[in-house]
């Protein structure tokens, strides 16, 4: 599922993130240049989620963790931030105890400490279990986490969450598209960075390792649970950022996001990126969500196209998009 | 909580256990034969009941509708398997995962272009329209009590062929360790052609029973698919009689969570239910490989 250590280059990957996040700037300057802010609308969206599939692919491609259970982390995260904002809006108490609060220095780490310790909590049952078991076991918890924010009636149900007041950063507010896509940018690229540094750790090591054969990992003396559990909880903590960060982006959160079959769209991002690498989610998210955006346009019928595709890809495509840039690169410079 | 309304609620929990059973056999038999996650079997719940409101529209008559959408979703369901999910077998569960993911997207639009979004009504057959006194207060809908007899009759009449017929004995060995079975002579593949088909059926069975109760609309076999799902890996994987003591479980778990329990709680607790069961247990009730 993880490539060999032999065939990291960290350097290269390092290099490979510095041009996803460069392009990924630019992006304002064409749309600007183009004269359509819909596309940084756009790119938000992508950025959002390529969040939330770097996490993901942190436990599905290096891990080798089927989870399916991480658009109800992400949507946590959502929650998280809108729910404070919701009671500093009202001037009530969550719990009658805390203020809430539309500051996202404090909404965004709570987000992502909430969504680490429900992922850890779920990740210690989940995890005691493997295979098929596993699979099942989140996407019955993901279902678990949808019904209990369908049935929160106090916070909106099954219609979703508004953000009334306008949040804000250190005190300022963050107004227009521009700077919060750029700051969404640079979660992304520290998101990279830390997964990138992790997975070439010995922490990485073991958990790359415990995916690719538990039997000799235990054999060394190392019980593979703990780092397991250790990425799990880090992995649900970022995907929950990405959730806080797509509920302050759109001022909405609603159950609709935490569906299984966003789970299953996020496992498809990875997927279709390729998992071998860090960065390959990232693609996955931009292709994905480009995908959606232009079939949509082009017929309600789309969704049929996008699951013949998803079967594609399964069956043809097993690197995802990265071996096909490896194909046209190979090609231009061989070897 | 009265008598009355305790029987009451007892009786759906049952009826949805019972429903909740039909469609875990056909997951649990798959999964435990080939080691295959079926993320489609909920289509297959979708499809059966399309097929039987469609008929019901042109013929009228419920019964027939039923007996010839069973059979119908039966060869859809051998159809999948023979077209696309048999050539998956041997992949990884995330190939399995995704390409049945693909399938929902792919069947849910196909069921949708050829019925619409709307949902298509299917009744409640006239003879059991109407309620059946129990006993003193208690009256119950007769076409409730129909889902739960005919429930509990297809689960004898499942525990009879797979406990005490050669066929049954050849399923359980595919389930307990494929390869023995068929080093011993067992055609596996046949076999589970034949599992498949049934348990096509089944989950038609049961969505054709849930139409008149729920709405027969696109997409309505998801949220079944994964309480079918919590049941199969709560009795464990493989086991038929895990399959129908965990369904019940869950079918009276969940009525009585969602009538006793304020709602954010009571969603929750046949999750709950789950984890406790496999922390305890990380197997399920009643595993069938060792």
């Amino acid at each position: 599922m993880a490539s060999s250590p032999a065939s990291y280059r960290p350097s290269s990957d390092m290099m490979a993130i510095a041009v996803i996040v460069a392009v990924l700037a630019a992006v304002p300057v064409v749309a600007s240049l183009v004269g359509d802010p819909f596309l940084v609308k756009i790119a938000t969206r992508v950025v959002v989620f390529a969040i939330a599939a770097v996490a993901l692919n942190l436990v599905l491609g290096f891990g080798g963790l089927v989870s399916l259970m991480h658009a109800g982390l992400f949507g946590i995260g959502g929650y998280v931030v809108a729910i404070l904002a919701f009671h500093a809006d009202d001037g009530s108490r969550l719990f009658d105890l805390f203020p809430g609060t539309t500051e996202l220095s404090i909404g965004l780490p709570l987000a992502m400490l909430v969504a680490g310790a429900a992922a850890a909590v779920m990740g210690l049952v989940s995890l005691r279990t493997s295979g098929v078991y596993f699979i099942m076991i989140t996407l019955a918890f993901n279902q678990m986490l949808y019904y209990f924010f369908v049935a929160l009636q106090q916070y909106g149900g099954e219609d979703g969450l508004q953000i009334m007041s306008d949040l804000t950063l250190f005190g300022h507010a963050m107004i227009g598209r521009m700077p919060f896509y750029y700051g969404c940018l640079v979660a992304l690229a520290l998101v990279l960075i830390l997964v990138q540094r992790l997975i070439n750790s010995r922490f990485g090591m073991v958990l790359r390792a415990s995916a690719q054969n538990e039997r000799r990992l235990t054999a060394i003396g190392i019980a593979p649970l703990r780092y397991r559990l250790t990425a799990f909880a880090l992995s649900g903590a970022i995907a929950g950022l990405a959730g806080a960060l797509l509920a302050a982006g759109q001022q909405f959160i609603s159950p609709a996001e935490m569906s299984w079959v966003r789970s299953g769209d996020l496992v498809v991002m990875c997927v279709l990126g390729g998992m071998a690498r860090v960065w390959g989610p990232v693609l996955g998210a931009a292709v994905f969500l480009v995908l959606e955006i232009v079939l949509s346009g082009w017929s309600t019928h789309w969704q049929l196209a996008f699951g013949l595709l998803i079967i594609l890809v399964v069956v043809s495509l097993r690197g995802g998009l990265i071996d096909l840039l490896h194909l046209v690169g190979r090609r231009g410079a061989p070897r | 909580m009265g008598a009355a309304l305790f029987t009451e609620q007892l009786l759906n929990g049952v009826q949805l256990g019972v429903q909740l059973f039909l469609m875990a056999a056909g997951l649990t038999l798959v999964f435990g034969i080939m080691n295959m996650i079926n993320l489609t079997h909920g289509s297959l719940y979708m499809i059966g009941a399309f097929v039987a409101a469609a008929l019901f529209g042109h013929t009228g008559s419920f019964l027939l509708a039923l007996v010839i959408a069973v059979p119908a979703t039966a060869l859809a369901g051998a159809l999948l398997e023979a077209a696309v999910l048999r050539h998956f077998y041997h992949r990884g569960h995330l190939d399995q995962v995704l390409v049945t993911f693909g399938l929902i997207l792919v069947l849910n639009e196909i069921v949708k272009m050829i019925w619409g979004a709307v949902p298509v009504p299917l009744p409640v057959p006239q003879l059991l329209s109407g309620s059946v006194t129990l006993f003193a207060d208690v009256t119950y809908p007769s076409f409730r009590l129909a889902i739960l007899g005919v429930g509990a009759v297809v689960a004898l009449g499942l525990y009879a062929v797979v406990a005490h017929t050669r066929i049954g004995m050849w399923v359980r060995a595919g389930a307990s360790n494929r390869d023995i079975a068929s080093a011993m002579g067992v055609n596996v593949e046949l076999i589970f052609s034949l599992v498949f088909a049934a348990g096509a059926a089944l989950a038609g069975l049961a969505g054709i029973m849930a139409g008149p109760i729920n709405a027969v609309q696109v997409g309505m076999g998801e949220p079944v698919l994964i309480l079918a799902l919590v049941v199969t890996v709560i009795g464990g994987v493989g086991s038929i009689k895990g399959a129908f003591i965990a369904a019940l479980m869950i079918g009276v778990v969940d009525t009585f969570g969602r009538v006793l329990l304020p709602p954010a709680l009571g969603s929750m607790m046949i999750f709950m239910l789950m984890a406790v069961i496999l922390a305890w247990r990380p197997r399920g009730l009643f595993p069938v490989h060792g």
